[in-house]
């Protein structure tokens, strides 16, 4: 099963894409349905502005209106901002690295389409009885009390998702422990690969906690369990605590990959390695390493007593140390460079003085007693869209633009990328800027309508019309990605031309076995090295051409997904007595699931080699393979 | 809290600058306008973190705008290769010693609040006689609304909190079923109301809510509870110790029948004979608490129906035809339910609303 | 890697299981996954002391009086024993002795077996005296924790019984090898939490 033939019919293209186990093909499937699921939830985001745009309107009903806040949360943070930017991990990491691919490709693939299952089946919801409606925190009482089936979709699709991205973060921890090119020492890693290590382990640390609070939501709401049964002896302050423990570091699992990115943007667009390189990567491990013990920030309204509150106030403040070392470490990477302004950089700039105004809200919300204002008010939501969407999501549409050519082999265009920047950000900034005074006015979030008496119209109103901008912003965007598409200009190694890290020394799109010859690490910003000395070659090798051992595309992790998506059915209408095949689908589910695994561990499978001749002929067609642009 | 109040007019400044940039808000909710203690500590600590905090996004900017102006490619020339610096130690001791510093000055007054507004040491407290020296209010919550009892004094009303000016409240929070969170922005912060324990602090009014364009502070949930979240309102009179007083005399009075024929007429429509009402809804202020539904005895005073309408007799027939309609997922049954099968007439609703408006103890 | 290379005890590698990259990743995967683990085991364990004999007011069943100490205390023995028969077993493994391997690994599995079925007697017997899941949140609490370690022991010797079988004929070599050292690995991670089960559970239950 040699994947060099070269011609495919569309059938074969998907059967391609649901076998493969390439990280880079991964990396596209990622990238394609956590935009599919950013658009989704986008147009949730959309739907709530126009209901909050005037006092009193009743464009969503109530009920409604809940579910639309709660799918808006859970689909942005779980099945958007998450999927891409371990999209971009997956694109971009092990070329970093110099890596054949990751550690388990077979497992990668599973943790896309367990990603991918757990989603359909949370936004099935919609069509089956209703979307979850107690906010994507799901705070146990109003969880329990809700009567849809729309919690347990919650419960359910995130248990799912939460395997694939687990399962993720693990295989990303090993690839980078155990697959760097030689010379690639801890201390010469690129920034972005860095954040991906750290961000990895708070995934491994911190999913497990969600899912144990997850498991105990769907025995009591399904198997009649009572461990947030008040009546019964039980807790809901357990749910928030076990759902902050995993909460706060999701923050920066989705905040430090955005710093990474936009680490490399500052010093591929400034020509200038970064300043202060082993600060920025020690501020990195202690974000990730104060992430997990701050979560009770999030409940200092709960009542767990001043010394409580008190100690995780102070620890919450100690986070804006390392944050603030990043910052000025980027600002004296842009100082003394020079600074071409194309639009992953323009996004890259435009995020310092977003995610500063986002960061310091932070800190005022640390003050605890200054919190018990702030808190779950309309501030909070303007904080945490400051540092999400001024800081995931610029990252994000900066990484898109700048990893295009890498993924795809073609240049979005720099016109209409500005085009998108400039209505995002804009729009941006109208709509969240304007929330901290509401909240500041008194108006609690999550609120389906508001009484025209209180203060609060025009500022909704003009945070409704910021919504507006972005939206259009997300548009052009996408007619950028067709427009690109059908041109179909291809582009060299280093389309940027002041690549510094190993993903430039290769062809773009890479060929499917990454670097022909594993590449010899020389120093930080490696390439950059072999481009200054004036390397004609590109990179200096490790190895000589010799056989490439691959691994092979399989089905089963989509299989055993399907497994898994079949068997949440029949729990979720488990204790409907009006639906008695529940139990035969569980069973079938798991059966599907259990009997896939057992036929992946008793088949040998041990891939394939690519010998030397068929690399030659292949680098002769590819041409560029050898790193010159 | 003393070092965040040694520069005054920096505070007066920075108020007339925020006050500026919000359209003021209304006083009966903003958080900017406050009219209590400890709405007023958080609001200075609110404008010392600004001042801080302005003062990093004013460094970040400067160092920011000469960095993007200073070193353009379009001014250096393509060909440009900027010297590849890797660091300095001195530089990195500056930004992490002086946010810590910055932090310090904002970690005491923090901690010192934190302990402050928890402080309910008092609450028990008694003077020689054996009364309570201060004020208890034991707020329970339900789906969407508020139950203040006042367990001292032995009277209990609903959805509208009335307290006195210039001394310390004390308040016991517990929910009768699913999480809520007691607000009242221009006093002081929230405090969740959960339903497996009691939480407990205090607030102080400074000023007479009669002085306000609507007469109330405006009190709020602020813990997502369900479709109707958006609508568990409630109000806060805020009255002088004498005033106060009287109107705890007059709670404890037994409630007068009614005297005008239609309201007569309601008051037996709202009995055990007619649609059994009172089943729910007590019309005593000495009635217990816990009942299922809001207790009525202030209702004439009160400033909305339902929390959130505007307080008219309209209004109260509108809600009773059908509550649903105006606050999904409230616990009310519906006319129908009430009344044997079928809708209240024009003239039973007139009666009824007639009756719930005779109902005050404020006169 | 060559599947036919027969291998020696001469020639078989001193760390058979991390002989290989594949082989390295899996042990360091591994060993993240046991954090995981970890982590998702703590979180159960302060449930459960949150929990702890919390429930209706008047409910009749709490961690005092009611477990079957002797019988837990015979369970924790057999489960500790089958710890050191897979030591065994591995020690063999990395002497390339295959059918003592093998032999000790089949006593680690009835070991097991006979763990697995003493612990489905005792939830048995509880529920038969009363005390059932859905009774309180401490019922919840306690077979949730205890159950979710039994639902590990059942995948621990699923995966022993599937790796004997599959390789019955084939013997050792370094793509399996691997595969041996990490069941038995989960094994011993199994045997760590239980000690933690009966001392946190049990123990201190009774003595409360």
């Amino acid at each position: 099963m040699s994947s060099l033939a070269q011609k495919k019919g569309v059938g074969a293209i998907i059967w391609d894409y649901l076998t493969t186990v390439d990280h880079k093909k991964i990396a596209i499937l990622y990238l394609i349905s956590g935009g599919i699921f950013f658009l989704i939830g986008g147009l949730e985001a959309m739907l709530i502005r126009i209901q909050l745009m005037k006092a009193g309107n009743d464009f969503l009903s109530a009920g409604l209106y809940n579910e639309m806040i709660t799918m808006h949360g859970t689909t942005m943070i779980f099945l958007a901002a998450m999927p891409i930017l371990l999209g971009f991990m997956n694109a971009v990491m092990p070329l970093q690295i110099g890596a054949r691919d990751v550690a388990f490709p077979f497992l990668n693939s599973l943790g896309f389409w367990l990603f991918f299952f757990g989603g359909i089946f949370l936004n099935l919801s919609w069509f089956m009885g209703g979307a979850p409606d107690a906010g994507w925190t799901n705070y146990a009482s109003l969880a329990l009390a809700s009567e849809s089936h729309g919690i347990d979709f919650y419960a359910l699709g995130l248990t799912i998702s939460g395997f694939g991205t687990l399962i993720g973060g693990i295989n990303f921890l090993v690839t980078i422990i155990n697959m760097r090119a030689p010379g690639m020492t801890y201390m010469r890693m690129p920034l972005f690969t860095w954040t991906t290590f750290v961000a990895s382990a708070l995934i491994l640390l911190a999913f497990p906690p969600l899912t144990v609070g997850l498991f105990f939501m769907i025995f009591d709401r399904m198997f009649g369990a009572n461990f947030f049964v008040v009546e019964m002896g039980g807790n809901t302050i357990i749910w928030e605590h076990l759902f902050w423990i995993f909460g706060h570091p999701e923050v920066y699992i989705l905040i430090l990959p955005a710093f990474g990115i936009f680490s490399e943007i500052f010093a591929i667009f400034s020509r200038k390695r970064l300043f202060g390189y082993t600060a920025l990567v020690f501020a990195t491990i202690l974000i990730g390493f104060y992430g997990f013990m701050v979560w009770a920030h999030h409940m200092f309204t709960v009542g767990l007593g001043p010394t409580a509150n008190a100690v995780f106030a102070l620890a919450t403040m100690i986070i804006a140390v390392p944050t603030g070392i990043k910052i000025f470490n980027w600002l004296l990477t842009i100082w003394g460079g020079s600074i071409k302004f194309t639009v992953p950089m323009v996004y890259a700039v435009a995020f310092i003085p977003s995610f500063v105004a986002g960061g310091v809200t932070g800190v005022m919300q640390a003050i605890a007693p200054l919190d018990y204002q702030l808190h779950d008010s309309y501030f909070i939501v303007a904080h945490f869209h400051y540092v999400i969407v001024g800081g995931v999501v610029l990252a994000i549409l900066a990484g898109v633009h700048l990893y295009w050519p890498k993924m795809f082999g073609t240049m979005l265009s720099e016109k209409l990328g500005m085009v998108t920047f400039w209505f995002f950000f804009i729009g941006f900034h109208l709509t969240f800027f304007i929330q901290h005074f509401l909240g500041l006015l008194g108006m609690p979030r999550r609120v389906y309508t508001f009484g025209a008496d209180q203060g609060w119209d025009l500022f909704n109103a003009i945070s409704s019309a910021g919504a507006l901008l972005m939206a259009i912003g997300v548009i052009v965007l996408l007619v950028n990605v067709v427009i690109t598409t059908v041109k179909n200009v291809r582009v060299g190694n280093d389309p940027w031309e002041d690549g510094r890290t190993l993903e430039w020394a290769i062809p773009s799109p890479p060929p499917f076995y990454n670097f022909a010859q594993t590449p010899l690490v020389r120093g930080l910003d490696t390439y950059w090295i072999e481009k200054m000395e004036g390397n004609k070659k590109g990179m200096v090798y490790a190895e000589p051409l010799g056989d490439i051992h691959m691994p092979n595309g399989s089905i089963i992790p989509f299989i055993m997904s399907f497994g898994m998506f079949v068997a949440s059915f029949g729990a979720l209408y488990f204790q409907d007595d009006s639906k008695p095949w529940t139990l035969a689908v569980l069973i079938i589910g798991l059966a599907i699931l259990f009997g896939s695994m057992l036929v992946r561990s008793l088949k040998d499978d041990l891939g394939f080699h690519i010998t030397k001749e068929e690399l030659m002929e292949d680098l002769k067609k590819g041409g560029n393979t050898d790193g010159s642009k | 809290m003393m070092k965040g109040l040694t520069n005054w007019r920096l505070f007066a400044l920075m108020t007339a600058l925020l006050v500026f940039l919000s359209g003021c808000g209304r006083e009966e909710i903003s958080t900017l306008i406050p009219a209590g203690k400890v709405a007023q500590d958080q609001f200075n600590l609110l404008l010392l973190s600004t001042a801080v905090m302005t003062f990093v996004i004013i460094v970040v900017t400067i160092i920011f705008v000469l960095a993007i102006v200073k070193f353009r490619r379009s001014k250096l020339g393509d060909d440009m290769i900027p010297e590849q610096v890797e660091g300095s130690a001195k530089l990195e001791f500056i930004w992490t010693a002086v946010p810590i510093v910055l932090l310090l000055i904002l970690a005491v007054p923090t901690v010192y609040s934190t302990f402050d507004l928890a402080d309910v040491t008092a609450m028990d407290s008694i003077d020689e006689e054996g009364n309570q020296t201060s004020l208890t209010v034991n707020v329970t919550s339900y789906l969407y609304w508020w139950e203040f009892e006042y367990p001292e004094q032995g009277i209990v009303t609903a959805q509208e909190l009335v307290v006195p000016t210039n001394e310390r409240v004390y308040f016991n929070l517990i929910s009768a079923d699913i999480k809520h969170s007691f607000w009242i922005p221009s006093i002081g912060g929230k405090l969740d109301v959960n339903p497996e324990n009691v939480n407990k602090f205090y607030l102080e009014f400074d000023k007479e809510s009669a002085l306000l364009d609507d007469g109330v502070y405006y009190g709020k949930c602020a813990e997502l509870c369900g479709p109707s979240h958006a609508l568990m309102d409630f109000k806060v009179k805020s009255v002088d110790r004498e005033e106060f007083d009287q109107w705890v005399a007059s709670m404890q009075e037994e409630p007068e029948p009614a005297s005008e024929t239609t309201a007569q007429a309601g008051e037996e429509l709202f009995g055990l004979e007619g649609a059994s009402c009172i089943g729910c809804h007590a019309v005593s202020g000495t009635a217990p608490a816990g009942m299922p539904g809001p207790n009525l005895a202030t209702f004439g005073d009160r400033n909305r129906v339902a929390g959130f309408m505007e307080h008219t007799e309209e209004n109260i027939k509108k809600w009773i035809q059908d509550p649903q309609k105006h606050k999904p997922g409230n616990l009310m049954p519906d006319a129908k339910t009430l009344n044997g099968g079928e809708d209240f007439t024009e003239e039973e609703l007139d009666a009824l609303a007639a009756y719930l408006m005779s109902l005050s103890v404020e006169q | 890697m060559d599947l036919n290379k027969r291998y020696t005890p001469q020639s078989w590698p001193d760390h058979p299981e991390t002989a290989t990259l594949e082989g390295k990743n899996k042990f360091i995967g591994f060993w993240l996954l046991l954090a995981a683990e970890t982590v998702t085991f703590a979180s159960l364990f302060a449930t459960y002391l949150a929990l702890k004999d919390r429930g209706p007011s008047g409910m009749e069943f709490t961690s005092s009086g009611l477990f079957e100490l002797p019988l837990v205390f015979a369970m924790t023995m057999i489960l500790l024993t089958s710890s050191l028969t897979s030591v065994y077993a591995i020690h063999h493994m990395k002497n390339h002795n295959f059918k003592a391997m093998q032999a000790w690994l089949g006593i680690t599995v009835l070991l097991g077996v006979v763990f697995l079925g003493l612990e489905i007697y005792e939830f048995n017997h509880y529920v038969h005296l009363g005390f059932g899941y859905t009774n309180s949140a401490f019922s919840a609490a306690f077979y949730t924790l205890v159950g979710t370690h039994g639902a590990h022991v059942l995948f621990g010797l699923s995966w022993f019984i599937a790796l004997m079988i599959r390789n019955s004929k084939r013997g050792l070599n370094t793509y399996n090898a691997p595969k041996f050292y990490l069941a038995a690995l989960y094994w011993h991670f199994i045997d760590v939490v239980w000690v933690f089960i009966f001392t946190v559970v049990y123990l201190m239950g009774a003595i409360s």
